[in-house]
Order: structure tokens, then sequence, then C-alpha cells
């Protein structure tokens, strides 16, 4: 078939695009760098609700299938390193070649930020995205006995599967205050953000300490009076008033230094303590991974609820570029049910282009769809991520008025 | 050393696969069909994957999702080849990334550094 449309990105996104794309009877290609599609659906893995597992794995082995059986096509392992517009085609620039298309949907997801420590190059140093896909992906455990650098959503969900793997986590602790750490490593801030995972935790303290400490002055005694070795989720003891301040090792990770921080993070002299750890995780956040949107020229806009540069775009996940579509988390950081019902807004805005049978009502529907499910969803990376989303509104309903004056 | 998770309470067994082997800096190694190199190389302990262009540091997988570029070997006869999103087949010649020559080795001294 002449000119498919082009979704980049297997993930929860731009496999729910596929999906309902070519329930249109529309033709589409899947390109993906990775071995397997289902992006990082597939190293998913906690419980939601007492015995009832969410299972990447098999979530993207279930999206695959019924992707397949409606004829979409896939060409994994393709790296994609450049786009442009060539009259009124998006032109792809692969490793296995050029392709073509007129509706182009970008679901290239996230990446993670890291925290440059001392001695963070070191073979055992990993991103803790990098565990999770070891561990529950390819079943190689990451090491013996790890410990974990950032507290927030991720980390302490993923250090929750290293131990359901039978990996040792020595603890989950903060990074040293530098330049680049400044979030991350105040306690107080981290304290707050913590304040959000305490859903997920069956620690007595954490549970009865969230409801505690809302108001701010008790939350500045809580950090005070907060243990020095840290409170126990799971049985992993995190530590906001400890900080690693340096990883060593000769050839590869051998442990850390530890050391406690200040209310304020600063170190307390003389505190140091070296601990053996085989790996080293570093959990410095997600963002939007929108290289190639930039490339195509998208204008962007920092919003911080939605982690850091996204490219401009409206509700119905279309850019203002002709036959540019985004969708998951290139728009802004969230979980994979909101990356699945964003890929299926985008396939309707786009299949209705085609001139498929889709009217403003089910676009409408599917909107209102990723609403309920971000308002339901298990895990947020971002307390304010609705305030994000109303900032991006906002800032499109503007672009739109410049461009008619 | 590090190990496979044979079994797994959530995920179950892990399902039988075809193995092959592969070779890393002329050693035989074996690995299941399919997996990734970064992976393969990692149950059985490697982790260092190249050294540092410039430096010779040691590197291996940072973010293992293709990401980073810190996993970059050489897979039969191509260089820069990310570890972590090569699938490994039978009878891959694999070197770890080496030192490149570098001609101007002292530029520091003519830059004041
Ligand atoms: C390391 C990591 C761990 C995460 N863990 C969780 C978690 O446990 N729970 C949770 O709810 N959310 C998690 N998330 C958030 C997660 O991104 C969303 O849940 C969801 O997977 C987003 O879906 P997506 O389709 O937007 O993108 P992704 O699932 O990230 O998929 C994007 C796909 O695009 C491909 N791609 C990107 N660039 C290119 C290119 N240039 N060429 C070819 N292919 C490309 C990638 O290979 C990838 O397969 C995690 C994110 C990251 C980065
Ligand atoms: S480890 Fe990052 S690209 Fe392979």
């Amino acid at each position: 078939m002449e000119n498919k449309v082009i979704i980049i990105g297997a993930g929860p996104a731009g496999l729910s695009a596929a999906i309902t794309l070519a329930e249109k009877n529309i033709g589409v290609v899947v390109i993906d760098e990775y071995l397997y599609a289902g992006g990082r659906l597939l190293g998913q893995l906690y419980e939601e609700t007492p015995n009832k597992w969410w299972n990447g794995i098999a979530e993207s082995e279930r999206l695959l299938a019924r992707a397949k059986e409606l004829n979409v096509e896939f060409s994994l392992q393709t790296s994609v390193s450049d786009l442009e517009k060539m009259d009124q085609d998006w032109v792809v620039h692969t490793n296995k070649g050029v392709f073509h298309t007129k509706q182009l949907l970008l679901a290239t997801g996230a990446a993670e930020s890291p925290f440059p420590i001392p001695g963070w190059t070191l073979p055992g140093v990993m991103s803790v995205g990098a565990a999770q896909v070891m561990t529950n992906v390819h079943r190689v455990k990451p090491g013996e006995r790890g410990i974990i650098i950032g507290v927030n959503v991720l980390s302490s969900a993923i250090a929750m599967e290293l131990q359901i793997a039978d990996v040792q986590v020595a603890a989950i602790t903060l990074p040293a205050a530098n330049l680049l750490t400044i979030d991350s490593s105040d306690p107080l801030d981290v304290m707050n953000s913590l304040l959000h995972v305490s859903h997920m935790a069956p620690s007595l303290l954490i549970k009865i300490g969230s409801k505690f400490m809302k108001n701010e002055f008790l939350k500045k005694l809580g950090i005070t009076f907060y243990p020095k070795d840290g409170v126990k989720m799971w049985g992993i003891p995190i530590m906001l008033r400890k900080a690693v301040i340096e990883i060593v090792g000769k050839e590869q990770v051998e442990g850390v230094v530890l050391a406690t921080v200040n209310v304020d993070g600063s170190i307390v002299p003389g505190s140091e303590k070296r601990i053996d750890v085989d790996f080293v995780c570093i959990a410095g956040g997600l963002y939007p991974l929108a290289e190639l949107a930039s490339l195509a020229g998208c204008p962007f806009h920092y919003i911080e609820q939605l982690g850091g540069f996204v490219p401009l775009h409206n509700e119905q996940m279309e850019t203002n570029l002709a036959g540019l579509h985004v969708a998951g988390n290139i728009t802004g950081i969230e979980g994979a049910k909101v990356a699945l019902a964003q890929g299926k807004v985008a396939a309707l805005s786009i299949a209705s282009k085609l001139g498929a049978s889709v009217t403003q009502l089910d676009i409408q529907q599917a909107i209102k769809n990723v609403e309920t499910t971000r308002a339901h969803a298990h895990i947020q990376f971002h307390p304010e991520v609705l305030v994000g989303r109303q900032k991006m509104k906002k800032i499109w309903a503007q672009s739109l008025s410049h461009t008619m004056s | 050393m590090t190990e496979r998770i044979m079994s797994h309470p959530i995920l179950g067994d892990l399902p039988h696969k075809e193995k092959v082997s592969f070779t890393f800096d002329d050693q035989l190694y074996e690995a299941y069909k399919g997996e990734s190199l970064a992976a393969a190389l990692l149950a059985q302990g490697i982790r260092t994957l190249r050294v540092h262009e410039e430096t010779s540091h040691p590197r291996g997988i940072y973010c293992n999702i293709g990401h980073c570029f810190e996993c970059r070997v050489n897979i039969n006869g191509l260089d820069g080849e990310r570890a972590c999103i090569t699938p490994v087949a039978e009878g891959m010649v694999v070197k770890s990334g080496k030192v490149l020559p570098t001609t101007v080795r002292d530029w520091r001294k003519h830059h004041g550094k």
C-alpha cells in the first residue's frame, strides 16, 4: 500500500495507535530500535491491587498479537536518526533505509536523567530503568546487591521489582548535593515527592507519616527527626538523611561512600562510611525523548510538570506541523495506561484526516478517556501533571491566535 | 558474578530458549538466541564492554535501552554497535571497544592546561 501511516515507537502509545488505525483499515508501519515491541511497558511489574499484578510483558505481547492480527507491519531493530519534510511527505531516515509517509506519529517515549556522581562511569553503575529491563525482560540479575540513588516513584517501584526477583537492595538514598542534583538532594523536596508514593507503601510509618506531614512545619520536623538509617518500605531502608558521595571500584563497582546529610542537604563532615555493593542504580527521573520532534521543526516549551521540554501539541495530539502527531511520554511523563489512551486519540485524529469514518464525538470521547485514565492512574510521575496539561493547552490556544492575527 | 533468574514468583519459570554461541574478545560464550548481547555478557559476569577511547577507563552498560551509547562494541567488524539493543546470533564475533590512537597526545601542554 502507498504511503502507510508511520509510527515511530512501539511502546504502549505507538501500539495502541497502530491498532486503532488498523481497525479503521488504514495501513501502518511501526518502527522501533529495540529488540521487541512494547517499549518501556516491557519491564513494568507491580501489584495494582492486592494480588492483581500489572505485568508489562504480558500486556505488550497482547498488544503486539492484536496489531499483527490486523496486519500492522513492524520494523524492529530500526533506529531513526533523522526526519525531514519533502513536499508533502515526511522522510524518515533509519539504519535500515529511508521511509516515506504523509502522516507520521512520534511515540518515542522518555529517557532517564543521570546524576553525575564521582565514579558513575564505572561498569556496574546503571540507570534504574536498566536494572528493571535486565531483571524483568532479560531475566538476568543486575548484580547481587545494589544501592539505588534517587528517591522517587520509579526508583521505589523498581526497588520492589528487584526484591521480588531476589536481588538485594541495600538502600534507596539521595545523591550528594551538587549543581545538577538540586531538587533530588534536598531532603525536604524529596520528602514532599515521597508523599505521593505513600499509597504504594505497606510500611505503616510512611503511610501514617504522609498524612501527618502534609503541613510544612510538621514536614520539617519529620525530616529533622527522620531516623538516620531511614524508614523501611518493603523492607528496604529509604535513607533521606544519607547521600552517596562517591562510587568506588577499580575495574567495576565495589562499593559506595555514604554520608549523613543535614536538613538542607549539606554533608556532615566525618560521617562518611563505605558500604559494599556490586551494582549501583541511578534514578534521576524521566524526561520526554523528543529529539525527533525537534529535528522535524516543532516548537518546544519547557513545562516542569510534564517532565521538561515538550513539543507544542493540542488535545487531539496534533503538532503545528502538517502530518505530524505525537503521543505518550513524548508529550509528558505519565504511566503506560495514559500512553495507551493518548495513542488512541492520535490515531483517531490521523484517521479522520485520511477520510476514515471518525466523528468529532469519537475523538472527544477518546480525549475524555485519557482524562479518566489519568485521574485513576496507579503511578503518577508528577503530582501536578494536570497543571502541566493545562499550561500546554493554553500555549496551544495562544499559538493559534498568533497565527490568525 | 551475576546470574539468570530461572524462576520468578510472578513471571514464572524462564521459558526454554534455543542456545547459540558467540565470541567476545576471542573467548567463546553461550547465550540464549535473541537475547541482547549486553544481557548475555552480564549473565556470564562480564560488565566491561569497552574502554574510554582516550583514557582507557572501563565502561559498561548504563541505560540498557539504546539511549546512552555507553555499550558500544564491534560486532562482526562493525564499530559502534550498541550491545544492549543487538540480539545475539549464532557465530557472532564481538570485540570490546578499544582505546583509539591519539596523534596529538600532549595537546594540554600547548594549551596551558
Ligand atoms: C526506564 C523507564 C522505566 C519506566 N518504568 C515505568 C514503570 O515501571 N511504570 C510506569 O507506569 N511507567 C514507567 N515508565 C514510563 C513509561 O515511559 C510509560 O509508562 C510508557 O511506557 C510510555 O509509553 P510510550 O509509548 O510513550 O513510550 P515508550 O514505552 O518509552 O516507547 C517508546 C519506544 O520508542 C522507541 N524509540 C525511541 N526513539 C527511537 C528512535 N530514534 N528510533 C527508533 N525507535 C525509537 C523506543 O525503543 C521505545 O520502544 C518508564 C519509563 C522509562 C524511560
Ligand atoms: S547501555 Fe545505553 S545505549 Fe546501550
